[in-house]
């Protein structure tokens, strides 16, 4: 289940000074909400992302709390401003403790 | 797929389905979980209400209810609430901005149990909080949301 949590992120390379950004996010994640049962009817337990934290140059860009109403392979587009060249830091939190990070630099030119 | 449809039936037909093992479970969620109302309470916190700087984007219509496309859009907001008050759990998300936020928007994809309507608030940048609210016919029901 968890083995195959995996981060995809889509954002420029490279940005103006001060230029506004969209970043789109998604980690592959079955957001098991732990209402569903399986085939046998015992109860699948809930085993979601809880949160994801966005941080450029260690400033927080958005933070968000998410519950299991939040769909399957979990998306979230949302827009950064860049005032220098630096590094995004992206963690998606699972409510098992599970931290799944990546990072991506940008360039201001 | 066998609890999608007994999700579906329960949220359908109400009570004339109430024997189905997940329809007692989804009411023993209910009781258990948070009231809508008492999260929006909690968030306006005595602030001033207006319908003014936020608006709420989902479809009239959505064929299946596990994947609703949903984009919020605040200008300046501090933080932005959405709640599906007829799901087993009202909140679907909470986002926080930070100095770093380049415009106060999120779109993403969320779970509807059943038709209802979707709310969000956001605290603005003077301190208000913004409410909106937006209807959505929900064909298949999202289980588990």
């Amino acid at each position: 289940m968890a083995q195959d949590v995996e981060p995809r992120l889509r954002l420029p390379k490279t940005a103006t000074r001060d230029e506004v950004i969209e970043i789109r996010t998604l980690i592959t994640h079955p957001m098991e909400s732990g209402l569903r049962r399986d085939e046998n009817g015992q109860p699948i337990p809930r085993a979601i992302i809880d949160r994801l934290s966005v941080t450029f140059n260690g400033i927080p860009v958005i933070d968000l709390a998410i519950e299991p109403a939040i769909s399957a392979n979990p998306y979230f587009a949302f827009q950064a401003r860049i005032p220098e060249s630096g590094e995004f830091v992206f963690a998606w939190h699972g409510d098992d403790g599970a931290i799944h990070e990546a990072r991506r630099r940008i360039e201001v030119v | 797929m066998i609890d999608r449809r007994d999700m579906l039936a329960a949220g359908l037909t109400g009570a004339a389905l109430a024997a189905m093992p997940l329809r007692l479970r989804a009411q023993a969620v209910a009781a258990t979980a948070e009231s809508a109302d008492g999260i929006i309470a909690e968030f306006t916190g005595g602030a001033a209400l207006t319908g003014a700087g936020l608006v709420l984007d989902l479809p009239e219509t959505a064929e299946n209810g596990n994947g609703v496309a949903l984009r919020v859009d605040a200008p300046g907001a501090t933080e932005i609430l959405v709640l599906a008050p007829e799901n087993p759990w009202p909140r679907v998300f909470r986002a926080s901005f930070g100095p770093l936020s380049g415009a106060q928007s999120v779109a993403t994809r969320i779970r509807l149990a059943r038709s209802q309507e979707v709310i969000a608030l956001a605290r603005l940048a003077d301190g208000r909080v913004a409410r909106a609210s937006a209807p959505v016919s929900v064909i298949i029901g999202g289980c588990g949301a």
